[in-house]
C-alpha cells in the first residue's frame, strides 16, 4: 500500500472536545489589560473633554462649532487603523490559519463600522454650519463613507457566511482588496473635485501649540479606547465561537 | 504556459456552451440593459445642452446592472450541485480558473453591451467614436475583474443576489469615475483633465492584479 | 483497503482531504509520498475520485464531459481514450446525451469513466456500492480488478461487512475521527470483525 495518513484534527469525542475548550480559556490577562485600558481611556476621555472645552481657544474661522474636530479627527485615524489592523490580521490568516487571528479581524471589523458611523455623523454635524449642507461629494467625506461600506459588507458577509475558516478567509480577502482599494478612491475623487478643509497640522498657518496638544491628547485617548474595546470585542467573539462548538456538542 | 492557457480555453468553453444551453440569459440580459436605456430617456429631459452631463452616466449605469446580473451566470454552472469541487478535484491552476471564469464574464456583458450601445447612440442621438469602444472594454474589464471575484464569495452565501451588488458597487468607485470622465471627456473636451483612461488601465491592472491573487482562497476549502 | 465506521466518523472528510478538496486542520498528510500542501497539483494528478455527487455538468452530454475532464488532466490522445472509456462503461449508444437525462446508475458509470480518464494510480471511492444496479455491480468488480491489476491501489470506504472481506486486503475502522482498528483482511472471520464493528460503532 503506497499509501500513508496520519488521523487530522477532526472533532474528537465530547469530553475531549470540551477539556479543549477549558483549557482555552485563561480570563486574568485579558481581564488585567482591559481594567488598565479602561481606566486609562476614561481618564483620557476626561482630560480630553477638559482640554477640548476650556482649554482650546476658539477657532477664529468657524467658531465653538470648530471643537468637533477634536473628535473627528481622532476617529478617521482609529477608524483607518481598525481596518489596517483587520487586513494585517487576515492576511496573517491565509498564510497560517488560527482563530485567534480571526477573532482579531472580526472584533476590529465591528469597532472600525461603528467608529466610521460616529465619524459620518460627527462629519455631517460639523459640515452643516460650516459648509451649509449636511453631505458634499468631496474626495475625504467620499472615501470616508466608502470605507463605511467595506466596514458594513465585511460584517454583513462574516454573518451570512457564519463562523467557519471559509468565512475567515473570504473576510480577508474581502479586507485585502478593501485596503487597496480605498485609497485608490480618495486619489480617483481627489482628481476629480475637492472641497475638504485642508489640514492643519502644518507649520504655516497652522495650529496653534494649545490647539496641537489637545489634538495629541485626543489622539491618545481614542487610540486607548480602540484597544480597550479591542479586548473586549476580542473576548466576545473567543466566547461567541466557543458557545457555538458547544451548542454543536449538544446537539 | 501553454497548459495553463489550455485549460482556460476548455473551461471558458464550458461555460459558453453551459450558458447556450440555457437561453434565458442573454434574451434576459439585453432586454434590461435596453430597458434602463428607455426609462432614462423618459426620466431625464435631454435636451441638446445637457445631453454630455447626462449621457454617459446614463449609459453606464446601464451596463453596472447589466454586468452585476451576467456576473453570477458563469457560476451557476457550478453552482448547480452547489460546489466547485468538480473543478477543484482536477489539477487545473486556480487562476485558469478565475481567468476563464473572468473571460465569460466579459464575454456575456460584452455582448450585451454591443447591442445597447448603438441603441444609446440613437436613443441619445450621440455618435459612437472608436475610442468609446475602448473605454467601454476597459471600463467592463475592472468592473468584472472584482466582480467575478465577489461573485464567487457570494455564491457562497444564502443572500448572494442581494450581497452582491453590495460588495461590488463601493469598489468599483474609481472604475466608476474614470469611465463616465472619459466618456465625457470624448463627447466634450475639457483642458487640464487628469488622463482617465491612463487611469482607467492602472485601476484594472490592480484590480486584476488582486483578484487573481486572491481567488484560490476564496475558492478553496 | 476499506475504511469503515459509523456516520459522522470522519470516512468521507479524510477522502476529501486525500483529494485535496479539504487542507488538514493539523499534523500532516501524504500521499504516494507526496505532501498534501506542497504537491497538492501532482497528487491531484494521480488520484481518481468517486463519491456521491457525480462531478458531472447536467447541462452537457457524457461526451462533452469526458472530453473536457481529460483535458483538465492533459489526458493524451484525448479522443480515443475517452471513447474506449465509454465504451468500455456500455454507454456508447448514449454518448451524446445530456448527463441531466441518465439514470442514476448510468450517472454513476459515467463518473467511473471520469474517474479512471487519467490511469490514476489511486482510487477513493466514497460508498461504491450504494445506487448501483446488478450490471453496474458487475462492471465496477471489473473495473476494479483491472485498475489493480495495473498497480492501482483502492481506498473505499463502506458499510458492507460482508463483502469488505473479499475486497480488501486491509480493514480500518473510524471511531469519532480517529482509527481505532487496522490490521490485514488475511485470517480475519466475519464474525469477528462485525464484533469489532459493532463495538466501535455504539
Amino acid at each position: 500500500m503506497a499509501l500513508t495518513k496520519q488521523a487530522t484534527g477532526i472533532a474528537s469525542s465530547t469530553e475531549e472536545r470540551t477539556n479543549d475548550i477549558d483549557r482555552e480559556s485563561p480570563v486574568r490577562l485579558p481581564m488585567a489589560a482591559s481594567l488598565i485600558l479602561g481606566g486609562l481611556s476614561c481618564i483620557g476621555m476626561l482630560a480630553s473633554i477638559w482640554l477640548i472645552f476650556f482649554y482650546t481657544p476658539i477657532d477664529a474661522l468657524q467658531g465653538v462649532t470648530q471643537r468637533i474636530f477634536y473628535f473627528h479627527v481622532p476617529t478617521a485615524w482609529v477608524g483607518m487603523s481598525a481596518f489596517v489592523v483587520m487586513t494585517i490580521a487576515g492576511i496573517i490568516y491565509l498564510i497560517k490559519p488560527d482563530e485567534r487571528l480571526d477573532w482579531i479581524a472580526r472584533a476590529s471589523g465591528e469597532i472600525g463600522a461603528v467608529f466610521l458611523t460616529f465619524l459620518l455623523i460627527t462629519g455631517s454635524l460639523w459640515g452643516k454650519p460650516i459648509w451649509g449642507a449636511w453631505w458634499v461629494w468631496d474626495p475625504k467625506l467620499t472615501a470616508a463613507l466608502i470605507l463605511w461600506f467595506m466596514f458594513i459588507g465585511y460584517l454583513m458577509l462574516r454573518s451570512y457566511m457564519g463562523r467557519t475558516p471559509e468565512s475567515a478567509r473570504i473576510g480577508a480577502v474581502w479586507s485585502v482588496v478593501g485596503v487597496i482599494d480605498v485609497p485608490i478612491i480618495y486619489f480617483s475623487v481627489l482628481w476629480w473635485r475637492g472641497q475638504h478643509p485642508g489640514p492643519q497640522i502644518t507649520s504655516n498657518g497652522g495650529l496653534p501649540p494649545a490647539a496641537v496638544l489637545t489634538l495629541m491628547v485626543s489622539l491618545a485617548t481614542f487610540t486607548l479606547l480602540y484597544c480597550f474595546l479591542m479586548v473586549l470585542v476580542y473576548q466576545l467573539q473567543r466566547l461567541q465561537t466557543q458557545a457555538q462548538r458547544l451548542r454543536a456538542i449538544v446537539e | 504556459m501553454r497548459i495553463f492557457l489550455s485549460q482556460v480555453i476548455a473551461i471558458l468553453w464550458k461555460d459558453i456552451r453551459y450558458e447556450l444551453r440555457s437561453k434565458q440569459t442573454w434574451l434576459g440580459m439585453g432586454m434590461f440593459a435596453l430597458l434602463v436605456l428607455v426609462i432614462f430617456n423618459f426620466t431625464f429631459d435631454l435636451r441638446v445642452d445637457n445631453v454630455s452631463a447626462v449621457a454617459p452616466g446614463v449609459l453606464w449605469i446601464a451596463f453596472i446592472f447589466a454586468s452585476l446580473l451576467g456576473l453570477g451566470r458563469t457560476l451557476a454552472a457550478e453552482r448547480e450541485q452547489s460546489s466547485m469541487d468538480r473543478l477543484l478535484l482536477c489539477p487545473v491552476n486556480r487562476k485558469a480558473i478565475y481567468l476563464a471564469k473572468l473571460l465569460g464574464n466579459l464575454l456575456f456583458i460584452g455582448v450585451v453591451e454591443i447591442v445597447a450601445l448603438p441603441v444609446y447612440a440613437l436613443l441619445f442621438n450621440v455618435s459612437l467614436p472608436a475610442a468609446l469602444l475602448l473605454i467601454v472594454l476597459l471600463g467592463t474589464l475592472g468592473i468584472a475583474s472584482i466582480g467575478t471575484l465577489f461573485s464567487v464569495m457570494a455564491a457562497a452565501t444564502r443572500a448572494r443576489e442581494l450581497l452582491l451588488p453590495i460588495l461590488v458597487f463601493p469598489l468599483i468607485v474609481p472604475v466608476v469615475i474614470s469611465v463616465i470622465q472619459a466618456t465625457q471627456q470624448l463627447m466634450v473636451p475639457k483642458v487640464n483633465e487628469p488622463p482617465w483612461i491612463g487611469l482607467l488601465i492602472a485601476f484594472d491592472i490592480i484590480f486584476l492584479s488582486i483578484s487573481m491573487l486572491t481567488f484560490q482562497y476564496v475558492i478553496e476549502e | 483497503m476499506a475504511l469503515l465506521g459509523a456516520n459522522g466518523a470522519g470516512k468521507t472528510t479524510i477522502l476529501r482531504i486525500l483529494a485535496g478538496l479539504i487542507k488538514p486542520s493539523a499534523g500532516t498528510v501524504s500521499v504516494l509520498g507526496l505532501d498534501i500542501i506542497q504537491d497538492v497539483q501532482q497528487i491531484r494528478r494521480c488520484i481518481g475520485f468517486v463519491g456521491h455527487q457525480s462531478y458531472l455538468y447536467e447541462e452537457l452530454t457524457i461526451l462533452e464531459n469526458l472530453l473536457f475532464f481529460a483535458r483538465m488532466y492533459t489526458v493524451p490522445h484525448r479522443q480515443e481514450r475517452v471513447r474506449e472509456l465509454v465504451r468500455h462503461v456500455g454507454l456508447e449508444r448514449r454518448m451524446h446525451e445530456r448527463v441531466g437525462a441518465l439514470s442514476r446508475g448510468q450517472v454513476q458509470r459515467v463518473a467511473w469513466a471520469r474517474a479512471l480518464l487519467h490511469a490514476p494510480r489511486l482510487l477513493l471511492l466514497d460508498e461504491p456500492d450504494t445506487g448501483l444496479d446488478r450490471d453496474g455491480g458487475e462492471l465496477i468488480d471489473a473495473l476494479l480488478t483491472e485498475h489493480i491489476a495495473m498497480d492501482g491501489s483502492v481506498l473505499f470506504t463502506t458499510h458492507l461487512l460482508e463483502r469488505v472481506l473479499q475486497q480488501s486486503d486491509r480493514i480500518v475502522i473510524l471511531g469519532n475521527g480517529r482509527v481505532v482498528y487496522n490490521r490485514e483482511t488475511a485470517g480475519l472471520e466475519l464474525d469477528e470483525l462485525q464484533r469489532k464493528y459493532r463495538e466501535v460503532t455504539s
